[in-house]
């Protein structure tokens, strides 16, 4: 009996995993922002460095760049997702944007960033498609298209990621609804199709997708390398500003950023609370607006706008790819040639060996966590099955922590907290820190098809002799490979995509393509840039294609798995 | 539990693993150091900086020394390593081993403790090094005592592009007049970064009449009457910027892409060499030329330091021996690798070495050493940290 695994262990450890780093990260961002650090000789607790913060004649306007980009991303990747689902899957449009959509997500935030900063900066490739015939210019107009003071280059480039995922989650909790025939009482009684589809569909799929969404306001408001690459710089957003004080050599800066980590984190506390409060009022007055019963017949042209919209979004990151191809075998390109002046591949013959090693790291780092994820997470929905019962509303909060804290808040501490527990830098901790962050995502894409395998064959399974192990590693594992390959996929696109938790808690021995190619990004070297964000893509994509293509083999003599 | 400790003791103590490395005696240097992996932190920003260091962990190599090169974004970054881990009591084997240092940066790590040390001097190659005619031995004032070990040599030049800006510009005054008349036509890195600081540093040291001030530390008394020239001309120069200084590039090299795109016709460089070099590498247009100012250019000397805590305190010594030797030095002044300054004597070299430098071609955007003319003295780093807190107030927060 001893060599059965006792399953209901794995929700306790996982949710360990996931709570205990970042709430002692918390703990040891908390004690030097009020002064405690006394191994460098300050004893709190006081408020001294919040005053000193708050006295700074750079804090409020970061605070308020911070607030409004970060809603303002969250708020139009809401409404362009939601507007592309009320399309209804019948559109083709809808179909279409739904194949591209899903690869995009995979496209790590940082390389979406270089693509876009690529083509719509003032020396961008859309400025050279009409460039001097059209505009007149002969050099770059000296405006900042990218690095605006008022940061929407960086609302787009979080826009372009983060509908995609706001899509793909309300996708699916669409097919948990019952969109066809709640629409079809709709249109029965007079409802246009986008007008019925906003009343009787979206609270349904709202309420399923509100953590995911929160998760997306959080991330916006604390992203790092985003705002690196495209936000402003005087001053940057309070996460930027976070990292260059952590990187003070005086001793006040870490103070200061322990500080203003707290001051982030009290922002995402406000901004999910406000969030709900809008949650409340506006399910108020939107459910008396519905019970008035005003028909919209027509309305049509709003999800056409959404479908639009999406259909740009998607453009401007394949169009951003495209790019950094020909960036990358870009000899010397002036302003404003369209194309380079000469192309070779000096680029990727001088960065190949470099490349390959990393690439090769990157990937052994992802396949690691991914396989401790994977393992932890069917541990936790077996235990499901042997209990009966799903996860409530307040496990899948713990589920969702690490998304919903700011990761400058507690990498931070979390940091030192490993320096102090003899961590060494090394790769350990950086999965454990990578692992904070896969987990919920491998968890929130394999539970639905776990949980939809028919119980009855794990009857006929154990009809036949079978223990639940046997029934879980040879029944059920098996026939959920392509779900099973596809969260995988995800969190292995995570794991490569994390810069912070790989730079702070790698202490910089660590090195991916993520880290490589955003301490590129000051430098400007656009062909460089291009050739290890195009390598970086291509880390997150593999495993997706992976994800088609294995199944179809494996399963190439069935039929219907 | 007692029986693994004492084992654990018993394993550690005969080898005496935490004793650190006698520079004086180099074949037990060299000895210890085989195995032994070095992570050099530095400064990553630079293609060309890394594929030198690439090759000189080709080198390194072949003495039985693994090199990483930990990519920097910002050098600071490995000083709030090392001084984490001390405060975390970890002091041996930290996650450094080597880093590409200078000033400011130098002075606090040295001040704190966090340096080994001395062991720049006892290297084999120091024997080659100009002690005389470069500032090997202090560091922004401050005095070395072989707590890090030279490598470069550094001064400051401007890049124009000759196809916009043809006429060399001899003073900061004549920079300020050039970009009133020319607006939008000109940057320079956001401070902190190092060579942002470097332009506040290169404006101030031209346009105040007594430097002397400057070699003293800043003190509360003489801080505001010695920089108000400064902000007089940062006031009037700032509105005539690229982006009218409202966003600033974040690094040196990211000045090169802006001059390739026509954004910007006037750069500043710490490194005579580097626009024939990023001009080979296809980053510059070849119509990129490179002056010094009438009463020369701020200058010094790039150096690598090993913390306390590291531990394969040999093998980054064998690194640093390597940077001073002949070979590494004639490839790092190669403007087509990198153009960076030798700190050796070529009077100390052998024939052969000296014929290798000599064989190298200036370059068609090179200044010959006659032409970089006189090199200005680093001011104390106190000045630095106060004018970069300074600036980051004034024209950090542009909104």
């Amino acid at each position: 009996m001893s060599l059965i695994p006792n399953f209901r262990l794995f929700p306790t450890i996982t949710i360990g995993l996931l709570i205990v780093p970042v709430l002692a990260g918390l703990v040891w961002t908390a004690l030097p922002a009020f002064g405690h650090l006394p191994a460098a000789g300050f004893n709190g607790p006081n408020l001294q460095i919040f005053t000193d913060l708050l006295g700074w004649s750079g804090f409020w306007p970061s605070v308020k760049l911070t607030i409004t980009t970060g809603v303002l991303a969250t708020l139009l990747s809401t409404l362009i997702a939601m507007l592309i689902l009320s399309a209804g899957a019948q559109s083709g449009g809808f179909q279409a944007l739904r194949r591209f959509l899903s690869p995009l997500l995979s496209v790590p935030h940082a390389a979406a960033a270089f693509g876009l900063a690529f083509l719509i900066g003032p020396s961008g490739w859309i400025v050279r498609l009409f460039s001097p015939w059209a505009t007149g210019w002969d050099r770059p107009p000296d405006v900042a298209i990218i690095q605006d003071p008022l940061g929407l280059a960086m609302v787009l480039g979080l826009v372009i990621k983060e509908t995609p995922f706001l899509f793909l989650m309300g996708l699916a909790a669409l097919g948990q609804t019952d969109a066809d025939r709640s629409m079809a009482v709709a249109r029965a009684l007079g409802y246009g199709e986008t007008s019925g589809w906003f009343k009787v569909v979206f609270p349904q799929v709202y309420r399923q997708i509100r953590l995911p969404i929160l998760a997306v306001l959080a991330y916006s408001l604390s992203v790092v390398d985003v705002a690196l690459i495209l936000g402003p710089n005087t001053p940057p957003t309070l996460s930027v500003l976070i990292l260059r004080w952590a990187g003070d050599p005086a001793l006040d800066g870490r103070l200061m950023a322990a500080a203003a980590a707290m001051v982030q984190f009290l922002i995402v506390v406000l901004a999910i609370g406000f969030w709900r409060l809008v949650e409340v009022v506006g399910g108020l007055l939107l459910s008396r607006s519905f019970a008035a019963g005003r028909r919209q017949p027509r309305g049509r042209w709003v999800s056409d706008i959404g479908l639009s919209v999406g259909a740009i979004l998607t453009a401007l990151v394949l169009f951003g790819l495209l790019i950094l191809g020909v960036w990358s075998v870009a000899g010397f390109w002036g302003f404003p040639n369209i194309l380079p002046d000469q192309t070779s591949l000096k680029t990727w013959a001088r960065l190949g060996p470099a490349i390959v090693e990393t690439f090769a790291d990157t990937a052994v780092l992802a396949a690691i966590t991914v396989g401790l994820a994977l393992v932890l997470v069917v541990g936790c929905l077996q235990a499901e099955v042997g209990q009966n019962r799903r996860p409530g509303a307040g496990a899948m909060v713990f589920l969702y922590l690490p998304l919903l804290v700011p990761q400058t808040a507690f990498l931070l501490g979390l940091q030192t907290m490993m320096i102090q527990l003899g961590f060494h830098s090394g790769l350990l901790p950086v999965i454990i820190a990578h692992l904070v962050f896969v987990v919920p995502y491998v968890f929130v894409s394999l539970s639905d098809p776990f949980r939809a395998w028919d119980p009855r064959l794990g009857v006929i399974g154990a009809a036949l002799g079978h223990g639940p192990v046997a029934v879980l590693l040879r029944l059920r594992l098996p026939m959920l490979l392509r779900p099973i390959l596809t969260a995988a996929a995800v969190g292995f696109a995570v794991s490569v995509g994390q810069y912070l938790p790989t730079l702070l808690i790698g202490g910089g021995r660590i090195a991916t393509l993520t880290t490589e190619a955003v301490a590129l990004s000051g430098g400007g070297d656009r062909k460089a840039i291009a050739v290890w964000a195009l390598m970086q893509t291509l880390a997150a994509l593999l495993p997706f294609l992976a994800a088609i293509v294995v199944p179809a083999w494996v399963w190439r003599h069935r039929k219907g798995v | 539990m007692f029986k693994k400790l004492m084992l654990a003791t018993a394993m550690v103590l005969p080898g005496n693993v935490f004793a650190d490395p006698n520079p004086a005696d180099w074949d037990a240097v060299l000895s210890e150091a085989q195995g032994q992996t070095v992570y050099w932190n530095a400064w990553g920003g630079s293609t060309t900086t890394n594929d030198f260091i690439a090759w000189i962990g080709e080198q390194a190599a072949t003495q039985g020394v693994t090199l990483e090169h930990v990519k920097l974004t910002d050098t600071a970054d490995a000083v709030t390593r090392v001084l984490s881990e001390k405060q975390a009591g970890q002091d041996a084997d930290g996650a450094i081993d080597m880093i590409w240092i200078n000033g400011a940066n130098f002075a606090a790590m040295k001040d704190a403790g966090l340096l080994f040390g001395p062991f720049a001097e006892q290297l084999p190659n120091w024997a080659y090094v100009d002690k005389e005619g470069k500032t090997v031995q202090t560091d922004f004032t401050v005095p070395v005592e072989g707590y890090e070990s030279p490598w470069a040599m550094a001064q400051v030049v401007f890049m124009h592009d000759t196809a916009d800006l043809p006429e060399r510009l001899g003073s900061m005054q004549e920079l300020l007049d050039w970009s009133v008349a020319h607006p939008g036509r000109f940057t320079y890195p956001q401070p902190p970064d190092f060579l942002g600081t470097t332009f506040l540093k290169q404006a101030l040291v031209d346009i105040i009449a007594d430097t002397s001030v400057l070699q003293a530390p800043a003190t509360d008394e003489n801080y505001d009457a010695v920089t108000a020239p400064l902000w007089d001309y940062l006031d009037q120069l700032t509105p005539t910027l690229w982006r009218q200084g409202k966003v600033y590039p974040a690094t040196g090299p990211a000045q090169l892409q802006l001059i390739a795109d026509n954004e910007v016709d006037l750069a500043i460089s710490f490194s005579p060499g580097e626009a024939t070099a990023a001009i080979a590498n296809e980053q510059l247009p070849d119509t990129v030329r490179t002056f010094v100012l009438e009463k020369g250019t701020i200058g010094n000397a790039s150096f690598v330091a090993i913390p306390y805590n590291s531990g394969s305190k040999a093998g980054a010594m064998v690194v640093a021996n390597i940077l001073l030797s002949p070979q590494a030095q004639v490839r790092a002044q190669d403007p087509n690798i990198l153009g960076y300054g030798t700190v050796l004597d070529m009077a100390k070299l052998s024939a052969s070495d000296r014929a290798a430098f000599d064989a190298l071609e200036l370059g068609i955007a090179t200044l010959s050493p006659a032409e970089l003319g006189s090199v200005q003295a680093e001011p104390h780093p106190s000045w630095m940290t106060r004018i970069a807190a300074d600036w980051a107030s004034r024209y950090g927060v542009a909104q």
